[in-house]
């Protein structure tokens, strides 16, 4: 396992290497530009400035090799020495800095965290929660009343878009019956009771949307798997050596089950870190999401190029964990 | 509605004004929250242009003097605004000189002089540094300090109207000492300086959030001891204008929503909450259609809207150009997609109202079918079987593109239908915004190649002067290869006796003769039909009804009288 492991590693960074240039030549081909959204009271001539201080004046491949040489090595090195306290150099290199704020995007990134983490994050925790009880009372009960409707919910939660969601909970909750705020405040920090209250107020809303949305996923996919492992020999044979119903469900039946729930869990989780763009926009939660798509429409490019090579990362880190999850979970499989 | 309306508007008033009496010292009205739906990205208005970021840092850093909210200049740091009558410009019209108020200081406590102000210049000219308000400093030849509260700035040539440099909230002067190592090349290092700029205005920055959150904290340094009323200021940002609109109008939870650009009907059933009301003010912005002069055939490759393409094969007629003038009725224009953001025009230059014309309103603010049917009948311009007009094998069918945005598509569709009563036949297309305001020259979407026969769009001019404005048609601004597709004469507008009276305005130093001349120009424009002024686009924005002192400003930042404002008693 280990080797297969180290192997799938050393893999893994020639792929990224190849990702990082397809989607920097994507970002540079994409009729974007930096000066776009500026008011055209600015003449021509200042946009060409504006363009050149931001380094857009030098050719393709230089750009690419700068960006390499900032991630890959600035940035780094700059982590270890704030977390280190030694210095490397004189200290002071070029880090990846954002168009738009012209601040460095790994700061930018550090400060999104915690919001996206929470209100994403959480979401996904409470969907696989809710997910995973409903999807085996569905199996178990297949096409009962609480089937049926779960089924729907699903269907409902999974076909309805979040920005339907996210508006329609603020018309009621917010504006109607004034319970939660529709703004989400980056600024509150927890420090008592009345504070985690209002944490928790502001968190309602965009958790339910997502726990919602990621629920009526997973909560199909359990169905299934219980619905394959429920007819298979092995629970009748349980059955018939007389152990309880409950435990064939529950130990037997589920942990069998959960066997390709886990690694589709588990390709989730990139997908809280990439945010969720539309509900972070709705309750102006500015995570990840937020950040990623004004990167987009600013063509703030160095923000953008950083932010999903890093999700790329992730998905590929990710891909290899659910992997080998799959190889302990399920003895079965051997990589070696 | 409308009595009701004005009712609560007089109520409003009242309240303010005894709001305002009632306020003597800093600091005692508490939180009060702005919400941005575009969220700002950086403190440092010279970095980055956008309007957010200049209304944002115009609570922290200030201009010699701003414009009020009728447009008239008024002196912030100076004791005085300079003009030729008080000696302040000088006679030849190659200098003037600023006086600074004597007591004012940095949010920090150390003085300002007008070191700080020569530092600006020099901040914001210096080579790769990439300010995006350098067009502000142009044609200044040197800027120095006779004394310590006297600025002197001398100017390469005449100039007749030379309030543009530290006039403004696109001209602020910064600290030099936060930013004297901030200079050229090395201004995008100094994160901190950039989030967090030492001023002199009513606020100071107490943390930096890019793109999320700002907080302030009134500045004890402040001129005035009694003022900003409130202690703290929470400019949020995110989101989309409709939930800004609500988070102002129907759930309360915010004092003051900026640019609410959002569908009239919408508006209206947010307005029923009773919470807030809407603000408008209009500065210089039209929606226009540009209309081009030269041929945009497909056909024709590289070659098309140059002047090698030639002429446009219908649109060069005159009179087809007025005819699509006269077919469209701009009241239904406006109530469509603007409602009280919107009023219908004929001109370009739409204020201020001493720039105003008035010459062409009885033509064209009218719609006219049957004329423009006349009128293209007598131009030869036949109804085909299709019901299009055309001649000698030319056919009166444009592409007609804008960017992408939801009220422009609807203004698209509306055109397209009235033009069609005329036997004018449109193909409607648009380009995401970035991509047709991006000037990339390798996109064949953007508004300075205008790769299409018609486009429309939104343009208007910063401060009180439309002198540059007017001189963006001229001739040799007239985009194309050459010069990299940059110049602002989208329509391929070229008249050289225009060129002529644009050269007089500059020499012009009388006011209302400038006036006159501003008016005969603009007039040119929209009789020889280089564009079609569609709308005067007024900037709303929403207030909370427990928000007082807010004076609607077109053209300065919205927040320019922040120092004022207070809590409704």
């Amino acid at each position: 396992m280990f080797t297969y492991t180290l192997r799938r590693l050393l893999f893994a960074i020639p792929t990224l290497l190849i990702i990082s240039f397809v989607i920097f030549a994507l970002l540079d081909l994409a009729p974007n530009d930096p000066t776009g959204d500026l008011p055209l009271t600015i003449p021509p001539e200042v946009r060409e400035q504006i363009r050149a201080s931001l380094g857009l004046d030098q050719p393709f491949l230089i750009r690419y090799l700068k960006w390499l040489q900032q991630f890959f090595v600035n940035e780094p090195l700059n982590i270890l020495e704030s977390l280190t306290g030694w210095q490397f150099g004189d200290g002071s290199r070029m880090r990846v800095l954002s168009w738009a704020t012209r601040s460095p995007v790994v700061d930018l990134i550090v400060q999104r965290l915690p919001q996206t983490l929470w209100v994403v994050g959480l979401a996904y925790l409470f969907g696989v929660l809710i997910a995973i009880p409903i999807g085996v009372i569905s199996a178990y009960r297949q096409y009962s009343i609480f089937d049926q409707i779960g089924t729907f919910l699903a269907m409902v939660g999974y076909s309805v878009p979040t920005f339907f969601t996210g508006v329609l909970l603020i018309v009621i909750f917010s504006s109607y019956l004034q319970w939660f705020p529709s703004v989400y405040d980056t600024n509150l920090r927890v420090t008592d009771v009345s504070t985690f209250l209002a944490q928790v107020k502001q968190m309602a809303l965009p958790v339910t949307v997502l726990a919602l949305y990621n629920a009526s996923q997973i909560t199909r996919f359990v169905r299934a798997s219980m619905l394959d492992n429920l007819h298979q020999d092995y629970v009748r044979t349980a059955r018939a050596k007389g152990v309880r119903e409950q435990a064939v469900l529950l130990v037997h039946v589920l942990r069998n089950s959960l066997i390709p729930v886990v690694t589709v869990i588990a390709l989730g989780v990139p997908t809280i870190f990439s945010g969720a763009i539309i509900t972070e926009q709705i309750f102006r939660v500015n995570g990840l999401g937020q950040l990623l798509i004004t990167a987009v429409q600013g063509a703030d490019i160095p923000l953008v190029q950083t932010l999903t090579f890093i999700f790329a990362v992730l998905i590929v880190l990710f891909n290899l964990i659910a992997d080998v999850l799959y190889g302990i979970l399920d003895p079965r499989i051997r990589y070696d | 509605m409308n009595k009701l309306k004005l009712l609560l508007a007089g109520t409003v008033a009242a309240l303010a004004l005894a709001g305002s009496a009632a306020h003597a010292e800093r600091g005692t009205d508490g939180d009060l929250k702005i919400l941005f739906w575009q969220a700002v990205s950086t403190m440092n208005p010279f970095l980055s242009g956008g309007t957010k970021e200049v209304y944002a840092s115009s609570m922290v850093i200030e201009p010699l003097a701003r414009y009020d909210e009728k447009g008239e200049l008024t002196p912030m740091l100076v004791t005085e605004i300079p003009t030729v009558d008080n000696g302040g410009v000088a006679k030849d019209l190659l200098s003037m000189t600023w006086k600074l108020k004597p007591d004012v200081k940095w949010s920090d406590g150390t003085p300002f002089t007008a070191e700080d102000v020569i530092f600006t210049w020099k901040y914001c000219t210096a080579p790769d540094g990439g300010c995006a308000q350098a067009a502000q400093y142009e044609g200044v030849k040197n800027v120095e300090a006779p004394d310590p509260h006297t600025v002197k700035i001398t100017f390469e040539e005449p100039k007749p109207y030379p309030y543009s440099a530290f006039v403004g909230a696109q001209s602020p002067i910064i600290q030099a000492a936060q930013f004297k190592d901030c200079v050229g090349a090395k201004a995008p290092g100094c994160t901190s300086a950039n989030f967090g700029p030492i001023g002199t205005g009513p606020f100071v920055v107490k943390e930096f959030k890019p793109n999320d959150v700002v907080t302030f904290t009134a500045n004890p340094n402040y001129r005035d001891p009694a003022k900003p009323a409130f202690a703290t200021v929470t400019l949020k940002g995110g989101g989309d204008a409709a939930s800004a609109a609500r988070a102002v109008l129907e759930t309360g939870e915010y004092d003051y929503g900026w640019n609410m650009q959002v569908e009239p009907e919408v508006l209206d059933t947010m307005l029923k909450a009773g919470k807030g009301v809407l603000e408008t003010a209009f500065g210089t912005q039209v929606e226009r259609i540009n209309l081009n002069h030269y041929n945009a055939d497909p056909a024709l490759g590289d070659k098309r809207s140059t002047k090698e393409a030639g002429p446009h094969p219908s649109l060069s007629d005159p009179a087809v150009r007025r005819a699509l003038s006269l077919a469209l009725d701009r009241d239904v224009l406006v109530e469509a997609g603007y409602g009280a953001a919107g009023k219908p025009t004929c001109n370009i230059v739409p204020g201020p109202p001493a720039y105003a014309s008035t010459k062409n309103d009885s033509w064209c603010l009218k719609q006219d079918v049957e004329a423009a049917n006349k009128l293209l009948d007598d131009a030869g311009w036949a109804k085909g079987p299709d019901g299009i007009r055309a001649k000698n094998g030319v056919k009166l069918s444009f592409l007609y593109s804008t960017s992408t945005n939801s009220v422009r598509q609807a203004t698209q569709e509306l055109v397209k239908a009235m033009w069609a009563e005329i036997g004018v036949d449109a193909e409607l297309r648009n380009a995401s915004a970035s991509v047709f305001f991006g000037g990339d020259p390798a996109s064949p979407d953007t508004f300075q190649k205008f790769y299409a026969d018609v486009e429309m769009y939104t343009n208007n001019f910063d401060g009180g002067d439309p002198e540059k404005y007017l001189a963006e048609w001229l001739c040799d601004k007239v985009p194309g290869p050459s010069n990299g597709w940059q110049g602002q004469n989208i329509p391929r507008y070229c008249n050289p006796e225009f060129d002529k009276l644009v050269g007089e305005l500059s020499k012009t130093a009388d006011l209302s003769k400038r006036e006159e001349i501003a008016k005969q120009l603009n007039d040119m424009l929209t009789e020889e039909g280089a564009h079609i002024p569609l709308i005067y686009r007024g900037q709303v924005s929403s207030r909370s009804l427990k928000l007082a002192g807010v004076k609607m400003n077109a053209w300065d930042s919205e927040l320019w009288n922040v120092a004022d404002w207070s809590r409704a008693k």
